[in-house]
């Protein structure tokens, strides 16, 4: 396909976003559908292009195919930028993963978002997010990667706060942005240490040195330490998860593509861009996998006690995405990836799930749901695919990624593998109490004068039923093995015989067993009630409370990191330096001199006698010193 | 070349001073555009110029050159290359941009433009010449302006301010008057260019080199400024009116950092090196410091007027960091920076004056009550914080890759990454600033309290313009800075 298309696939929700931004708000403003058609025509033809561009790269000979760079900073005999673009089935699958999400997502905000007075500025910042995200999948240097990276945070600094007029949005979004920026850093710091030691930017020639050996040791380390940083920001990985659970704040349709395909997509697709870099560097890889490994069942604790439905949500995102990261770091590419690519259906249909009940009930309190399944069917049945999916139920789309990742962990990380077995009972546990909180039960009556709970409306069920189907089968394209072999890796085989061959496998029955629990336990505690959910939270009260609490981490960083020790501490310090040292040294010697002219105009008093008899001492003085010393 | 151009761009403005201040009966209407007009034909020369520039020569390009007191072998000898250029394009534009900023000024608007003017004047005078005499002379006049302006049309403690503001600039002069003398002692030459190609015979002098360096890098610091000499900037920038406030952060504390390129670096290539170490160690306590104390400021302007010491912090650090990208980083800094927080304080001035508040404390909910200011401030920090598609990452990472690739300083590794720790805190107080002026609930106080109007609108959007393109573009600026850096980097031996 000609590269110029390949730059419109970034390019179309760019121009959407600049048609928006520029016109609608002034002229358009009376025909507020409009800007949400035209996002999704521009999605649309992104999508187009990009399934060509997949076609293309299954052809292509190393699934690879090259696109010429254009300038952008030349400094003679100091640096050279180029703005260039990658296509290889790393950036097809990607861009496949953000377009349909993002275009599912924005038909549904059609409904969602019907009335909100500030649609176009939604839609504008939507085209912006989306073209960002594909920018940084296309980019084929780590500056370029960088500058959309920035984007992406940018984005969901101002998605995240949509509705500024309310502080805890305002709160959220800054928080998002600082978090990960303090990610960035090491991300920065990573580009800046590479291009010292390789003169180049470029992401291929970077993973050619380091898979030939010229790019290794204490260097490739902390490089790699370095990306992982920016990744571990953006992913939501511990210790910097703690923005995503409040990045809720913002528009449900926003976190769906915050969760799922945009934002916190962005890490875990840099580590996979990158990988030479790690794989070849033992310590690298190590702390990918423990940081992934721990996460995923670090957040799933947390998951396990809240009670709004999106937090619940958001701790089972955190804790999916270090399943990826110990996918990338045990196994490889392709297993991180494939998570990341099934990941991204369910978890975005559960969002809209959540939206759509929302819609509904006008809460987002799951105490104050329940048997929503008779008032939304369709609702009821999408979501409850997706969390099939999620728990890794046999054979929808969430099982056959997460037994890669089980597979590949006990191969190389056995502690993490059993962190990894014991996440796998919790998430199928928190996803069905959602369920059974939710949609099970009677009806508890939802927000205060709310009405009566309702289907929402086709809009918003359509995109829900697309991604319930892509939630089933979106797994059967490695059943055959042929995504591991876009990557690279693995042999292919027949369906049938991948299909139910995994059956034969001890492992997963193991895992099934551990969701099945999961499920059951659930069910026991939230449908048929053998048990007392509140009688065992005062069981495990420590446990719970610390849960619930979210380990304190919040307020450790707030409050005693951020307001005592910075502000109230150091910055306040300076403050104090700067006031009372620098500036009362500058104003003391002024009032010094000052007091000093004063003590001098004295001397100066014009009485001739005066300076005759100085005059006379100072003779006899100099006189003496002549008689003593010369 | 036959036209000055340079000349003409340098005394428009102070043409339109005297037209302004002496032809009697102009109404304050007719003031507004004769400044507007004698701002912009500058504006549009020096874009001219830009355009012509030839970017293959590292050579000064549009020189003029007249024996001006021969007993002291004086010049007045002008002329740009690839490092006054931009800076000369930023203080045209701001000139101008600064008339519109003032359009609403009714106080003594006779003086008040005729002083604004000759501000300019000086400004580019200092840019422009290449005379040591001259440029101490252009460097000087700029005080006075300066003084009125702030002292009259200020507010709060404005006399103080501008008092301190005069003196520190006069402490720096002297030294820095110290300094220019004994280089003509030594040298027996006036001209800068001369100097540094001259090489230096200082060696043989009765003050050694390194004191000389020390003595103009003083004069310069105070204009940068360089802790522990930047306490005048946030009181004059607090108290100016909005219009000085843009050109004192855009135009004037770039003198500073010209001043250091031009002449402690191509003249002292040597001592550079040898203290380069230490002046990065200064760099980067101005950015961590700066930031840290912006962080606990209250009011809008001074929260504003600190930022400016944090991201000058980056120009010191890119200039001895000495190596070629990080020069031309330091270069685009000083530009970039100037068009972000001379928008940054005009967005700053219309919130106060439209709002009547300036307490970070009490402001709060404007996005709704000012849409148009919200966004574009919102731009403009942004864009200080080092936003991709801004010139302020642009400028902000050439910056870093120079220092980081530097092998002119050892260590200078850890110091450039604690410098990029910055962006960290920069993003902290610029989106905490955004916040309390702008998110939260609308308060009732501030109802009535009007957005931009068109005038407002059209500046807002050159800056914007500027911003974005230089950012998305950056070429547009690198092609014509890294010409002027090349001679540089040739004394430097590198």
């Amino acid at each position: 396909m000609p590269s110029e298309l390949v730059w419109l696939i970034f390019l179309l929700p760019l121009f959407s976003f600049v048609i928006i931004s520029l016109f609608f708000r002034p002229f358009l403003n009376n025909r507020p559908k409009l800007g949400g058609y035209i996002t999704i025509a521009a999605l649309l033809g992104s999508l187009g292009l990009s399934i060509w561009a997949l076609f293309e790269v299954m052809a292509a000979p190393g699934h690879s195919i090259p696109i010429p760079d254009i300038n952008w900073v030349v400094i003679e005999g100091g640096l050279t930028i180029h703005l260039g673009l990658i296509l290889d089935s790393l950036t097809a699958v990607m861009l496949l993963v953000v377009i349909i999400v993002s275009l599912m997502v924005q038909i549904y905000s059609q409904g969602y978002m019907k009335g909100d007075p500030g649609y176009h500025r939604y839609y504008a910042f939507m085209s912006l997010f989306t073209a960002s995200m594909l920018g940084l999948v296309l980019a084929d240097n780590l500056l370029f990667v960088y500058v959309f990276w920035e984007m992406v945070g940018l984005c969901s600094y101002l998605l995240i706060g949509f509705w500024f007029h309310r502080p805890e949005a305002a709160n959220a979004a800054k928080k998002a942005f600082i978090v990960t920026r303090l990610g960035d850093f090491g991300f920065l710091a990573a580009i800046l240490l590479l291009y010292f030691n390789t003169g180049t930017f470029d992401i291929g020639q970077l993973n050619t040195l380091a898979a030939g050996g010229a790019l290794a040791g204490t260097v490739l380390t902390w490089a790699a330490i370095g990306i992982f940083a920016g990744a571990a920001g953006k992913s939501a990985q511990f210790p910097l998860h703690v923005w995503l659970p409040d990045a809720m704040e913002g528009p449900t349709p926003v976190s769906a593509l915050i969760h799922a395909a945009t934002m916190v997509a962005a890490g875990v697709f840099l580590v996979a861009r990158t990988f030479p870099l790690f794989a070849h560097s033992m310590e690298a890889m190590t702390t990918v996998a423990v940081i992934g490994g721990f996460t995923a069942i670090f957040a799933a604790t947390m998951g396990l006690v809240m009670t709004d439905i999106k937090r619940v949500l958001a701790y089972s995102t955190i804790s999916q995405l270090g399943y990826m990261m110990l996918g990338l770091g045990t196994g490889g590419v392709a297993i991180g990836i494939f998570h990341l690519f099934n990941h991204a259906f369910f978890k975005a249909l559960l969002f809209l799930g959540a939206g759509s009940v929302n819609h509904a009930t006008g809460t987002f309190d799951m105490r104050r749901m329940g048997g929503l399944r008779r008032f939304m069917p369709w609702t009821y049945a999408t979501f409850l695919i997706a969390s099939i999916s999620i728990a890794g139920i046999w054979p929808l789309a969430g099982f056959w990624s997460k037994d890669e990742i089980l597979v590949s962990a006990l191969q190389a990380q056995p502690i993490l593998f059993y962190l990894a077995m014991i996440t796998v009972f919790m998430t199928a546990f928190y996803m069905f109490r959602v369920v059974f909180m939710t949609f099970g039960g009677d009806y508890r009556g939802g927000e205060e004068g709310h009405g009566k709970p309702h289907e929402s409306p086709a809009v918003m069920v359509m995109p829900m039923v697309v991604l319930a189907i892509l939630a089933v089968v979106s797994g059967f394209w490695n059943v055959t093995g042929q995504f591991g072999a876009l990557f690279g890796h693995g042999h292919t085989q027949g369906f049938a015989e991948g299909f139910f061959g995994i059956l034969t496998h001890a492992l997963p029955w193991i895992s099934l067993i551990l969701a099945g629990l999961g499920i059951l336990l659930a069910y026991a505690i939230y449908s048929a009630r053998w048990l007392s959910a509140e009688r065992i939270g005062a069981m495990f009260k420590p446990l719970y409370t610390l849960f619930l609490r979210k380990y304190w981490l919040d307020e450790l960083y707030e409050q005693v990191i951020v307001r005592l020790v910075l502000l109230k501490g150091l910055f306040a310090a300076f403050q104090a330096v700067d006031s009372y040292g620098v500036d009362g040294a500058v104003n003391g010697l002024a009032k010094g001199v000052m007091a000093s002219g004063k003590a001098i105009r004295r001397a100066h008093s014009g009485q001739l006698q005066l300076y005759g008899l100085f005059i006379g001492i100072g003779i006899i003085v100099i006189l003496a010193c002549f008689y003593l010393f010369g | 070349m036959d036209f000055n151009y340079l000349s003409t761009i340098i005394f428009l403005p102070a043409v339109g001073a005297v037209l302004i201040a002496f032809v009697p009966g102009l109404s304050g209407r007719l003031i507004k555009w004769l400044s507007a007009i004698f701002t912009l034909v500058p504006l549009g020369l020096s874009i001219y110029l830009f355009a012509i520039f030839d970017r293959a020569s590292g050579a000064i390009q549009f020189e003029e050159k007249l024996s001006w007191i021969p007993a002291i072998n004086a010049h007045y000898h002008l002329g740009v290359d690839g490092i006054s250029l931009p800076l000369v394009i930023l203080m045209a534009l701001l000139g101008f941009l600064v008339v519109l900023i003032s359009w609403k000024i009714d106080l003594r608007p006779r003086e008040y433009f005729a002083w604004l003017l000759l501000l300019e004047t000086s400004i580019l005078g200092v840019f422009c010449s290449l005379d040591l005499l001259l440029f101490f002379l252009f460097w000087e006049i700029e005080v006075i302006p300066m003084y009125f302006l702030i002292s009259i049309w200020g507010t709060g403690r404005k006399e103080y301010s501008a008092t301190k503001y005069v003196i520190y600039t006069l402490f720096g002069s002297a030294f820095m008057l110290a300094g220019i003398l004994s280089l003509y002692f030594a040298t027996g030459s006036l001209s800068m260019v001369e100097i540094a190609q001259g090489g230096l015979a200082m060696v043989q002098s009765v003050i050694p080199a390194a004191g000389v360096f020390w003595l103009l890098f003083i004069g310069f610091a105070v204009k940068l400024p360089v802790f522990p000499l930047h306490t005048w900037l946030p009181d004059a920038h607090t108290d100016a009116p909005t219009a000085v406030s843009v050109v004192l952060a855009g135009a004037l504390l770039k003198m500073g950092g010209y001043g250091m390129i031009r002449i402690c670096v191509s003249i002292f290539p040597d001592v550079a090196r040898e203290f380069a170490l230490i002046l990065i160690i200064l760099a980067v306590v101005n950015v961590l410091y700066g930031a840290a104390v912006t962080m606990r400021q209250t009011d809008l302007k001074r929260m504003i007027a600190y930022s400016s010491v944090s991201h000058m912090g980056y120009v010191l650090l890119g200039i001895f960091a000495l190596s070629q990208v990080s020069l031309v980083g330091a270069t685009m800094q000083m530009f970039s920076h100037g068009i972000i927080t001379g928008l940054l304080f005009a967005m700053a001035g219309l919130v106060m004056h439209n709002s009547k508040e300036r307490d970070l404390r009490k402001l709060g909910g404007l996005a709704r009550q000012m849409p148009v200011i919200a966004v574009v401030f919102s731009v403009a920090g942004l864009a200080s914080l080092g936003l991709p598609t801004t010139s302020g990452f642009a400028a902000e990472f050439l910056v870093f890759v120079g220092s980081f690739t530097s092998t002119a300083v050892v260590g200078i590794k850890l110091w450039t990454l604690l410098g990029v720790l910055g962006i960290v805190i920069t993003a902290g107080y610029i989106l905490w600033m955004l916040q309390r002026v702008f998110y939260g609930p609308p308060q009732d106080k501030f109802n009535k309290v009007k957005d931009a109007d068109i005038l407002e609108r059209v500046y807002m959007f050159v800056f914007v313009a500027v911003i974005m393109g230089v950012g998305i573009y950056p070429a547009i600026l690198t092609d014509v800075i890294q010409a002027g850096v090349m001679p540089v980097m040739r004394l430097l031996g590198g």
